[in-house]
């Protein structure tokens, strides 16, 4: 499909892309990261308040407090994007709020409310992992070999 | 008739006119600078449909039977309806034509639908094929975000060069000379139709429309000014569609290097003028609805009251395909140029 390009072609397209470099703003990496980590930061503590909760008041176990800061941090961000606040947070925090669990919550939720007029099996039933899926798919692959790895290492 | 003038512009030598516009936006764009300027604003951009789908299509429906209303005509005096949208297989048009029943001819060159509209329009009505041709063109945020990027809650960030997509529609009747309604007063006649070109400079940034897009506007303007023995100076002003902020400047220097003089403040971009900055949208508005409202609003109503005389219009497409872009194709972008006049009297 490429054949269609001439010598001169590929050096326009050479030259446009330095313009193009020129001319497109970006938002300021320094700017990004600090806000990155103040609110990632701030989800985090808010996480580690929730554990501390589960572990003194509740009096859970090791297995126990992490369950149960699970629970809610999943459900503080599916219950926030339904209401439609997380994109908000979002825009702000960029990857604050897009790594911790929470984040993980609002892709799945936001993929099912996007698709929920296409039917519950074809519309959410299919479309709800559209954006977690990778994660999934790339994460379990991932400790698979990390867990055949750690095998094969104990034979030893 | 239509006649070829140098190597891609149609004359239209009747000069069809331009008889009747509407225009129909959502909130968003109503709180923008331009907002006074559409017919219609949608109060609920759902429009008591069951989808966003159905919300445009009724949109694009309304938008069209409006432009009709306002000179005493139904749908039956209208002998084609040249319409496109965003949605695939172009959804919301013949969604909107089922209804409408006039005869269709579907468009697409994404968000340049409506210029390549009336080009179309222009040249069926020059030749007489028909009497009167409804060019009617849409974009809806909800309908075309999930067709090419995230679910509407999903939590990101917007990079600096990303255009928002405009709700909104818009409506142009062509008549033939002939054919014009009894009593009414056409905004701008219809001269010239330039033909773009596809044109790839390889930009692969799905966030970057305007850089996709300035290549092909910068090709067709010089191309149109070429074929009609014209500089940029016979025109009151230049509209492109969605450029953006990002894109006008760089069609502009594009422009510089092919040597073709442009006075930067006859040209005006109608996605970097339909939202305020404060309405934190980045680089502007974009999708087939931004220029389609805003030449159906305050473009022609401009031309309309007389403040505008000669202008070209140029609404600009990036060809996105969503599968394209993942296989790591470049996009393509194209731009189709109308010539508008007012005649004297």
């Amino acid at each position: 499909m490429n054949s269609w390009k001439t010598k001169r072609q590929l050096d326009i397209e050479r030259r446009y892309q330095t313009l193009v470099e020129r001319f497109t703003p970006n938002h300021s990496l320094a700017m990004n990261i600090a806000r990155a980590f103040l609110w990632g930061g701030a989800i985090c503590t808010l996480g580690q308040c929730v554990s501390e909760i589960g572990k003194v008041y509740l009096g859970l176990d090791q297995a126990g407090t992490s369950a149960f800061t699970a629970i809610v941090m999943v459900f503080l961000g599916a219950f926030l994007t339904g209401i439609g606040q997380y994109d908000r947070i979002g825009k702000h925090a960029g990857a604050g709020s897009i790594v911790p669990i929470t984040g993980f919550a609002n892709s799945i939720v936001s993929a099912a409310m996007e698709f929920r007029r296409e039917g519950l099996v074809l519309g959410i039933g299919a479309r709800m992992f559209i954006i977690a899926g990778p994660v999934l798919v790339y994460g379990v692959g991932a400790s698979v070999i990390v867990g055949l790895a750690a095998y094969v290492v104990s034979l030893f | 008739m239509s006649k070829r003038v140098g190597e891609g512009t149609v004359e239209l030598t009747s000069r069809p006119w331009a008889a009747a516009w509407s225009s129909t936006a959502g909130k968003k764009e109503h709180k923008g600078p331009l907002g006074g300027s559409f017919d219609f604003t949608l109060d609920d951009d759902l429009l008591g449909q069951k989808t966003w789908e159905l919300a445009e299509a009724a949109m694009l429906r309304d938008t069209a039977i409006r432009c009709l209303d306002k000179v005493g005509l139904k749908p039956e005096d209208a002998d084609v309806l040249l319409s496109g949208d965003l949605i695939n297989q172009i959804m919301a048009a013949h969604f909107c034509a089922r209804e409408l029943g006039i005869p269709m001819l579907g468009l697409y060159s994404a968000c340049s639908t409506m210029s390549e509209a009336l080009a179309v329009g222009g040249i069926l009505a020059d030749s007489g094929a028909v009497r009167r041709a409804v060019c009617a063109v849409s974009s809806h945020f909800s309908t075309a975000e999930r067709q090419y990027r995230t679910p509407l809650e999903q939590g990101g960030q917007r990079p600096a060069s990303a255009q928002w997509t405009v709700t909104g529609a818009g409506a142009t009747l062509v008549c033939g000379r002939d054919w014009l309604p009894e009593g009414v007063k056409p905004a701008a006649a219809l001269r010239y139709a330039t033909i773009g070109r596809v044109v790839d400079y390889a930009v692969r940034d799905m966030a970057n429309m305007g850089a996709v897009m300035a290549p092909a506007a910068a090709d067709t303007l010089a191309r149109h000014l070429l074929d009609v023995g014209r500089t940029a100076d016979d025109y009151d002003e230049i509209i492109t569609g969605d450029l953006g902020k990002v894109g006008r400047e760089l069609m502009l220097e594009l422009l510089k290097e092919k040597g073709v003089k442009v006075d930067p403040s006859r040209v005006w971009d109608c996605g970097a003028n339909i939202f305020s900055p404060e309405q934190d949208t980045h680089a502007g508005g974009s999708g087939c609805g931004c220029s389609a409202a805003v030449l159906n609003g305050y473009v022609l109503g401009r031309f309309a009251k007389g403040e505008v005389r000669r202008a070209a219009f140029m609404a600009t497409g990036a060809l996105l395909n969503a599968t394209s872009v993942l296989q790591g194709e470049t996009i393509p972008g194209v731009a189709h140029l109308v010539v508008l006049e007012r005649e004297r009297g």
